[in-house]
Protein backbone atom coordinates (compact mmCIF):
# COMPACT_ATOMS: atom_id res chain seq x y z
CA UNK A 1 0.00 0.00 0.00
CA UNK A 2 1.01 3.69 -0.78
CA UNK A 3 0.01 6.92 0.14
CA UNK A 4 0.67 10.52 -0.04
CA UNK A 5 -0.12 12.03 3.17
CA UNK A 6 2.41 14.82 3.21
CA UNK A 7 -0.84 17.11 2.76
CA UNK A 8 -2.38 15.48 5.74
CA UNK A 9 -2.36 18.58 8.23
CA UNK A 10 -1.27 18.11 11.84
CA UNK A 11 -3.95 18.52 15.06
CA UNK A 12 -2.94 18.80 18.45
CA UNK A 13 -4.82 16.90 20.89
CA UNK A 14 -5.63 17.83 24.32
CA UNK A 15 -7.07 14.85 27.01
CA UNK A 16 -9.47 15.30 29.80
CA UNK A 17 -7.49 12.49 32.24
CA UNK A 18 -11.12 12.00 34.36
CA UNK A 19 -14.10 13.94 34.63
CA UNK A 20 -13.73 17.33 36.91
CA UNK A 21 -9.96 17.90 35.38
CA UNK A 22 -9.15 20.37 33.10
CA UNK A 23 -7.93 18.81 29.05
CA UNK A 24 -4.49 18.87 29.22
CA UNK A 25 -2.36 18.95 25.70
CA UNK A 26 -0.97 15.53 25.04
CA UNK A 27 0.78 15.83 21.87
CA UNK A 28 -0.30 16.25 17.80
CA UNK A 29 -1.70 13.63 15.09
CA UNK A 30 -1.96 13.61 11.68
CA UNK A 31 -5.47 13.49 10.14
CA UNK A 32 -7.61 14.31 6.69
CA UNK A 33 -10.14 15.90 8.77
CA UNK A 34 -11.58 16.33 12.27
CA UNK A 35 -13.35 13.21 12.65
CA UNK A 36 -10.35 10.98 11.67
CA UNK A 37 -7.80 13.19 13.58
CA UNK A 38 -10.37 12.42 16.94
CA UNK A 39 -10.62 8.98 16.61
CA UNK A 40 -6.45 8.59 15.62
CA UNK A 41 -6.04 10.73 18.81
CA UNK A 42 -8.08 7.94 20.67
CA UNK A 43 -5.71 5.09 19.20
CA UNK A 44 -2.56 7.14 19.86
CA UNK A 45 -3.55 8.48 22.81
CA UNK A 46 -6.20 6.99 25.22
CA UNK A 47 -5.06 2.98 24.79
CA UNK A 48 -4.23 2.70 28.29
CA UNK A 49 -7.25 3.86 29.40
CA UNK A 50 -5.62 8.08 29.90
CA UNK A 51 -8.89 9.85 29.35
CA UNK A 52 -12.49 9.89 29.72
CA UNK A 53 -12.82 13.08 26.88
CA UNK A 54 -10.72 14.16 23.90
CA UNK A 55 -10.25 17.71 21.99
CA UNK A 56 -8.34 18.29 18.51
CA UNK A 57 -7.70 21.53 17.30
CA UNK A 58 -5.72 22.22 13.91
CA UNK A 59 -2.79 22.92 15.01
CA UNK A 60 -2.56 26.11 12.13
CA UNK A 61 -5.66 27.50 14.09
CA UNK A 62 -3.47 27.98 17.25
CA UNK A 63 -1.87 31.44 17.76
CA UNK A 64 1.30 31.34 20.04
CA UNK A 65 3.42 33.35 21.59
CA UNK A 66 6.65 33.92 19.75
CA UNK A 67 10.09 32.98 21.78
CA UNK A 68 11.32 36.43 21.20
CA UNK A 69 8.32 38.11 23.05
CA UNK A 70 9.68 36.23 26.00
CA UNK A 71 10.86 38.70 28.08
CA UNK A 72 7.92 41.68 27.12
CA UNK A 73 5.46 38.89 27.89
CA UNK A 74 6.21 36.82 30.87
CA UNK A 75 9.55 38.96 32.90
CA UNK A 76 7.11 41.50 34.15
CA UNK A 77 5.81 39.13 36.13
CA UNK A 78 8.58 37.68 37.68
CA UNK A 79 8.98 40.36 40.30
CA UNK A 80 5.32 40.54 41.58
CA UNK A 81 5.03 37.79 44.23
CA UNK A 82 2.13 39.32 45.40
CA UNK A 83 0.13 37.82 42.69
CA UNK A 84 0.70 34.12 44.61
CA UNK A 85 -2.18 33.30 46.79
CA UNK A 86 0.81 31.66 49.87
CA UNK A 87 -1.14 33.41 52.33
CA UNK A 88 -4.48 31.21 52.21
CA UNK A 89 -4.71 28.22 53.18
CA UNK A 90 -6.33 25.78 50.54
CA UNK A 91 -8.91 23.49 52.64
CA UNK A 92 -8.41 19.86 52.26
CA UNK A 93 -11.87 18.89 49.97
CA UNK A 94 -10.40 20.76 46.96
CA UNK A 95 -8.68 18.63 45.11
CA UNK A 96 -7.04 19.18 42.08
CA UNK A 97 -5.76 22.56 42.50
CA UNK B 1 -25.59 -30.16 20.96
CA UNK B 2 -21.99 -29.18 22.82
CA UNK B 3 -20.69 -30.68 19.10
CA UNK B 4 -22.60 -28.02 17.30
CA UNK B 5 -22.16 -25.39 19.90
CA UNK B 6 -18.01 -26.13 19.43
CA UNK B 7 -18.31 -25.88 16.13
CA UNK B 8 -19.97 -22.59 16.18
CA UNK B 9 -17.73 -21.04 18.72
CA UNK B 10 -14.48 -21.95 16.86
CA UNK B 11 -16.09 -19.86 13.37
CA UNK B 12 -16.59 -17.00 15.33
CA UNK B 13 -13.24 -17.33 17.09
CA UNK B 14 -11.61 -18.14 14.10
CA UNK B 15 -13.56 -15.29 12.27
CA UNK B 16 -11.32 -12.89 15.12
CA UNK B 17 -8.18 -14.27 14.32
CA UNK B 18 -7.85 -14.63 10.63
CA UNK B 19 -9.01 -11.29 10.46
CA UNK B 20 -6.79 -10.08 13.33
CA UNK B 21 -3.74 -11.82 10.80
CA UNK B 22 -5.05 -10.00 7.97
CA UNK B 23 -4.62 -6.27 9.91
CA UNK B 24 -1.39 -6.76 11.41
CA UNK B 25 0.15 -7.63 8.01
CA UNK B 26 -0.67 -4.16 7.23
CA UNK B 27 1.05 -2.62 10.02
CA UNK B 28 3.43 -0.14 8.48
CA UNK B 29 2.19 -0.19 5.56
CA UNK B 30 -0.65 2.00 6.25
CA UNK B 31 -0.80 5.26 4.75
CA UNK B 32 0.12 6.82 7.56
CA UNK B 33 1.48 6.11 10.83
CA UNK B 34 -1.46 7.20 12.32
CA UNK B 35 -3.33 4.52 10.45
CA UNK B 36 -0.82 1.98 11.81
CA UNK B 37 -2.48 2.49 15.38
CA UNK B 38 -5.60 2.38 14.32
CA UNK B 39 -5.03 -0.90 12.34
CA UNK B 40 -3.35 -2.41 15.43
CA UNK B 41 -5.88 -1.74 17.75
CA UNK B 42 -8.74 -3.27 15.44
CA UNK B 43 -6.39 -6.31 15.61
CA UNK B 44 -6.05 -6.09 18.99
CA UNK B 45 -9.59 -6.46 20.15
CA UNK B 46 -10.62 -8.82 17.84
CA UNK B 47 -7.49 -10.78 19.07
CA UNK B 48 -8.98 -10.81 22.85
CA UNK B 49 -12.25 -12.08 20.83
CA UNK B 50 -10.84 -15.05 19.59
CA UNK B 51 -9.09 -15.81 22.81
CA UNK B 52 -11.96 -15.70 24.65
CA UNK B 53 -14.00 -17.59 21.83
CA UNK B 54 -11.18 -19.75 22.08
CA UNK B 55 -11.10 -20.14 26.18
CA UNK B 56 -15.00 -21.27 25.97
CA UNK B 57 -14.24 -23.50 23.10
CA UNK B 58 -11.93 -25.58 25.40
CA UNK B 59 -14.34 -25.83 27.95
CA UNK B 60 -16.79 -27.19 25.51
CA UNK B 61 -14.82 -29.35 24.08
CA UNK B 62 -13.61 -30.59 27.05
CA UNK B 63 -10.03 -32.22 26.10
CA UNK B 64 -7.75 -29.93 28.01
CA UNK B 65 -7.27 -27.69 24.74
CA UNK B 66 -5.62 -24.11 25.83
CA UNK B 67 -6.62 -20.92 23.48
CA UNK B 68 -3.15 -21.80 21.91
CA UNK B 69 -3.77 -25.02 20.47
CA UNK B 70 -6.60 -23.84 19.01
CA UNK B 71 -4.45 -20.81 17.39
CA UNK B 72 -1.25 -22.56 16.24
CA UNK B 73 -1.87 -26.42 16.13
CA UNK B 74 -4.94 -26.68 13.80
CA UNK B 75 -4.46 -27.00 10.05
CA UNK B 76 -5.83 -25.04 7.93
CA UNK B 77 -8.88 -26.88 6.56
CA UNK B 78 -9.64 -26.82 10.19
CA UNK B 79 -10.58 -22.89 10.79
CA UNK B 80 -13.71 -22.29 9.74
CA UNK B 81 -13.81 -18.87 9.19
CA UNK B 82 -15.74 -17.15 6.25
CA UNK B 83 -13.68 -16.68 3.75
CA UNK B 84 -14.35 -12.83 3.81
CA UNK B 85 -12.25 -12.41 6.51
CA UNK B 86 -8.98 -14.21 5.03
CA UNK B 87 -8.88 -11.97 1.51
CA UNK B 88 -6.06 -10.68 1.30
CA UNK B 89 -5.24 -7.05 1.71
CA UNK B 90 -4.53 -5.35 -1.63
CA UNK B 91 -4.88 -1.74 -1.35
CA UNK B 92 -6.10 0.15 1.53
CA UNK B 93 -9.19 0.49 -0.11
CA UNK B 94 -9.08 -3.32 0.11
CA UNK B 95 -8.13 -3.80 3.26
CA UNK B 96 -11.16 -1.10 4.69
CA UNK B 97 -13.78 -2.30 2.63
CA UNK B 98 -13.33 -5.60 3.90
CA UNK B 99 -13.44 -4.42 7.64
CA UNK B 100 -16.40 -2.43 6.72
CA UNK B 101 -18.45 -5.01 5.18
CA UNK B 102 -17.33 -7.45 8.21
CA UNK B 103 -17.86 -4.31 11.07
CA UNK B 104 -21.38 -3.64 9.70
CA UNK B 105 -22.17 -7.21 10.42
CA UNK B 106 -20.07 -7.74 13.54
CA UNK B 107 -22.13 -4.72 15.36
CA UNK B 108 -25.97 -6.16 15.06
CA UNK B 109 -24.18 -9.37 15.32
CA UNK B 110 -22.67 -9.06 18.95
CA UNK B 111 -25.84 -6.25 19.77
CA UNK B 112 -27.96 -9.25 19.29
CA UNK B 113 -25.97 -11.72 21.07
CA UNK B 114 -25.79 -10.15 24.38
CA UNK B 115 -29.31 -11.76 24.90
CA UNK B 116 -28.18 -15.36 24.15
CA UNK B 117 -29.06 -17.90 26.33
CA UNK B 118 -25.49 -18.86 26.62
CA UNK B 119 -24.25 -16.64 29.34
CA UNK B 120 -20.93 -16.61 28.43
CA UNK B 121 -21.37 -16.25 24.96
CA UNK B 122 -23.75 -13.33 26.12
CA UNK B 123 -21.07 -11.87 28.08
CA UNK B 124 -18.02 -11.68 25.93
CA UNK B 125 -20.54 -10.04 23.27
CA UNK B 126 -21.11 -6.77 26.16
CA UNK B 127 -17.56 -6.27 25.83
CA UNK B 128 -17.85 -7.12 21.78
CA UNK B 129 -20.14 -4.66 21.23
CA UNK B 130 -18.46 -1.60 22.97
CA UNK B 131 -15.36 -3.02 20.44
CA UNK B 132 -17.43 -3.64 17.74
CA UNK B 133 -19.46 0.13 17.49
CA UNK B 134 -16.00 1.82 17.32
CA UNK B 135 -14.82 -0.67 15.05
CA UNK B 136 -17.50 0.20 12.43
CA UNK B 137 -16.97 3.99 13.07
CA UNK B 138 -13.93 3.79 12.15
CA UNK B 139 -13.88 1.96 8.96
CA UNK B 140 -17.36 3.35 7.92
CA UNK B 141 -15.16 6.81 8.05
CA UNK B 142 -12.69 5.76 5.75
CA UNK B 143 -15.19 4.30 3.09
CA UNK B 144 -17.21 7.58 3.12
CA UNK B 145 -13.84 8.93 2.72
CA UNK B 146 -12.57 7.19 -0.12
CA UNK B 147 -15.63 6.71 -1.92
CA UNK B 148 -15.96 10.29 -1.74
CA UNK B 149 -12.76 11.47 -1.92
CA UNK B 150 -10.81 11.60 -5.42
CA UNK B 151 -11.37 10.16 -8.73
CA UNK B 152 -8.89 7.19 -8.03
CA UNK B 153 -9.28 6.58 -4.68
CA UNK B 154 -13.44 6.23 -5.32
CA UNK B 155 -12.62 3.96 -8.38
CA UNK B 156 -10.36 2.06 -5.76
CA UNK B 157 -12.93 1.74 -2.89
CA UNK B 158 -15.96 0.39 -5.93
CA UNK B 159 -13.06 -2.14 -7.25
CA UNK B 160 -12.55 -3.23 -4.04
CA UNK B 161 -16.45 -3.27 -2.89
CA UNK B 162 -16.77 -5.30 -6.50
CA UNK B 163 -14.26 -7.81 -5.77
CA UNK B 164 -15.12 -8.64 -1.96
CA UNK B 165 -19.04 -8.41 -2.58
CA UNK B 166 -19.40 -12.45 -3.92
CA UNK B 167 -17.80 -13.14 0.29
CA UNK B 168 -20.62 -11.38 2.01
CA UNK B 169 -23.30 -13.90 1.52
CA UNK B 170 -21.74 -16.41 3.49
CA UNK B 171 -21.67 -13.85 6.33
CA UNK B 172 -25.55 -15.59 6.91
CA UNK B 173 -25.32 -18.66 6.00
CA UNK B 174 -26.85 -20.99 8.37
CA UNK B 175 -26.16 -25.21 8.31
CA UNK B 176 -27.50 -27.41 10.84
CA UNK B 177 -25.08 -25.90 12.98
CA UNK B 178 -26.72 -22.40 13.53
CA UNK B 179 -30.25 -23.98 13.27
CA UNK B 180 -29.86 -26.16 16.44
CA UNK B 181 -28.50 -22.97 18.35
CA UNK B 182 -30.88 -20.32 17.22
CA UNK B 183 -33.70 -23.12 17.90
CA UNK B 184 -32.14 -23.29 21.60
CA UNK B 185 -31.48 -19.01 21.97
CA UNK B 186 -27.95 -19.42 22.01
CA UNK B 187 -27.46 -17.16 18.68
CA UNK B 188 -29.61 -14.09 18.28
CA UNK B 189 -30.91 -12.93 16.08
CA UNK B 190 -31.52 -15.48 13.04
CA UNK B 191 -29.21 -15.05 9.52
CA UNK B 192 -32.50 -12.88 7.75
CA UNK B 193 -32.97 -10.59 10.53
CA UNK B 194 -28.69 -9.56 10.63
CA UNK B 195 -29.43 -9.75 6.98
CA UNK B 196 -31.38 -6.86 6.69
CA UNK B 197 -29.52 -4.73 9.71
CA UNK B 198 -26.16 -5.43 7.40
CA UNK B 199 -27.65 -4.04 4.22
CA UNK B 200 -28.89 -0.99 5.83
CA UNK B 201 -26.11 -0.20 7.06
CA UNK B 202 -24.24 -1.12 4.02
CA UNK B 203 -26.53 0.93 1.69
CA UNK B 204 -26.34 4.09 3.88
CA UNK B 205 -22.77 4.21 4.14
CA UNK B 206 -22.44 3.71 0.22
CA UNK B 207 -24.99 6.07 -0.64
CA UNK B 208 -22.87 8.68 1.78
CA UNK B 209 -19.83 7.51 -0.44
CA UNK B 210 -21.46 7.85 -3.33
CA UNK B 211 -20.25 4.13 -4.21
CA UNK B 212 -22.41 1.39 -5.62
CA UNK B 213 -23.78 -1.15 -4.17
CA UNK B 214 -23.02 -4.39 -6.30
CA UNK B 215 -25.86 -6.65 -7.19
CA UNK B 216 -25.83 -9.97 -5.72
CA UNK B 217 -24.55 -12.55 -8.10
CA UNK B 218 -22.76 -16.07 -7.13
CA UNK B 219 -21.37 -15.82 -3.90
CA UNK B 220 -18.96 -17.74 -2.70
CA UNK B 221 -18.56 -19.54 0.67
CA UNK B 222 -16.64 -23.06 2.10
CA UNK B 223 -14.63 -21.34 5.01
CA UNK B 224 -17.13 -22.19 7.17
CA UNK B 225 -16.44 -25.54 6.55
CA UNK B 226 -13.34 -25.65 6.09
CA UNK B 227 -13.23 -24.90 2.65
CA UNK B 228 -10.17 -21.94 2.26
CA UNK B 229 -9.57 -19.39 -0.65
CA UNK B 230 -5.59 -20.11 -2.03
CA UNK B 231 -3.89 -17.56 0.48
CA UNK B 232 -4.69 -19.11 3.64
CA UNK B 233 -2.54 -21.66 3.99
CA UNK B 234 0.24 -18.35 3.78
CA UNK B 235 -1.54 -16.86 6.21
CA UNK B 236 -1.85 -19.99 8.56
CA UNK B 237 1.37 -20.46 7.71
CA UNK B 238 2.78 -17.28 8.71
CA UNK B 239 0.78 -17.30 12.02
CA UNK B 240 1.59 -20.38 13.35
CA UNK B 241 5.28 -20.86 11.94
CA UNK B 242 6.97 -19.99 15.48
CA UNK B 243 4.89 -21.82 17.20
CA UNK B 244 5.34 -24.96 14.94
CA UNK B 245 9.09 -24.04 15.17
CA UNK B 246 9.16 -24.28 18.88
CA UNK B 247 5.90 -26.36 20.50
CA UNK B 248 5.58 -25.11 23.86
CA UNK B 249 7.75 -22.48 23.82
CA UNK B 250 7.56 -19.68 26.61
CA UNK B 251 9.51 -16.17 27.26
Amino acid sequence: MTGSTADWPLWEVFVRPKRGVSHVHSGTVHAPDAELALQNARDLFTRRSEGVSIWVVRSSDVTASDPDDRDAFFDPAADKSFRHPTDFVLPDEVANM
Amino acid sequence: MSDHLLTYVLRQGDRALVLAQRLLEAITHAPEIEEDMALSNLALDLIGQARALYSYAGEIEGAGHDEDHFAYTRDPHEFLNPLLVERPNGDFAHLIVRQFLHDAWALPYWSSMQHSTDATLAALAGKAVKETTYHLRHSRSWVVRLGDGTDESHERAQAALDALWPYTGELFDADGVEDALVADGVIHPPADTLHEAWRGTVANALEEATLTMPDDGVMQRGGRVGRHTEAFSYLIGELQVVARAHPGATW
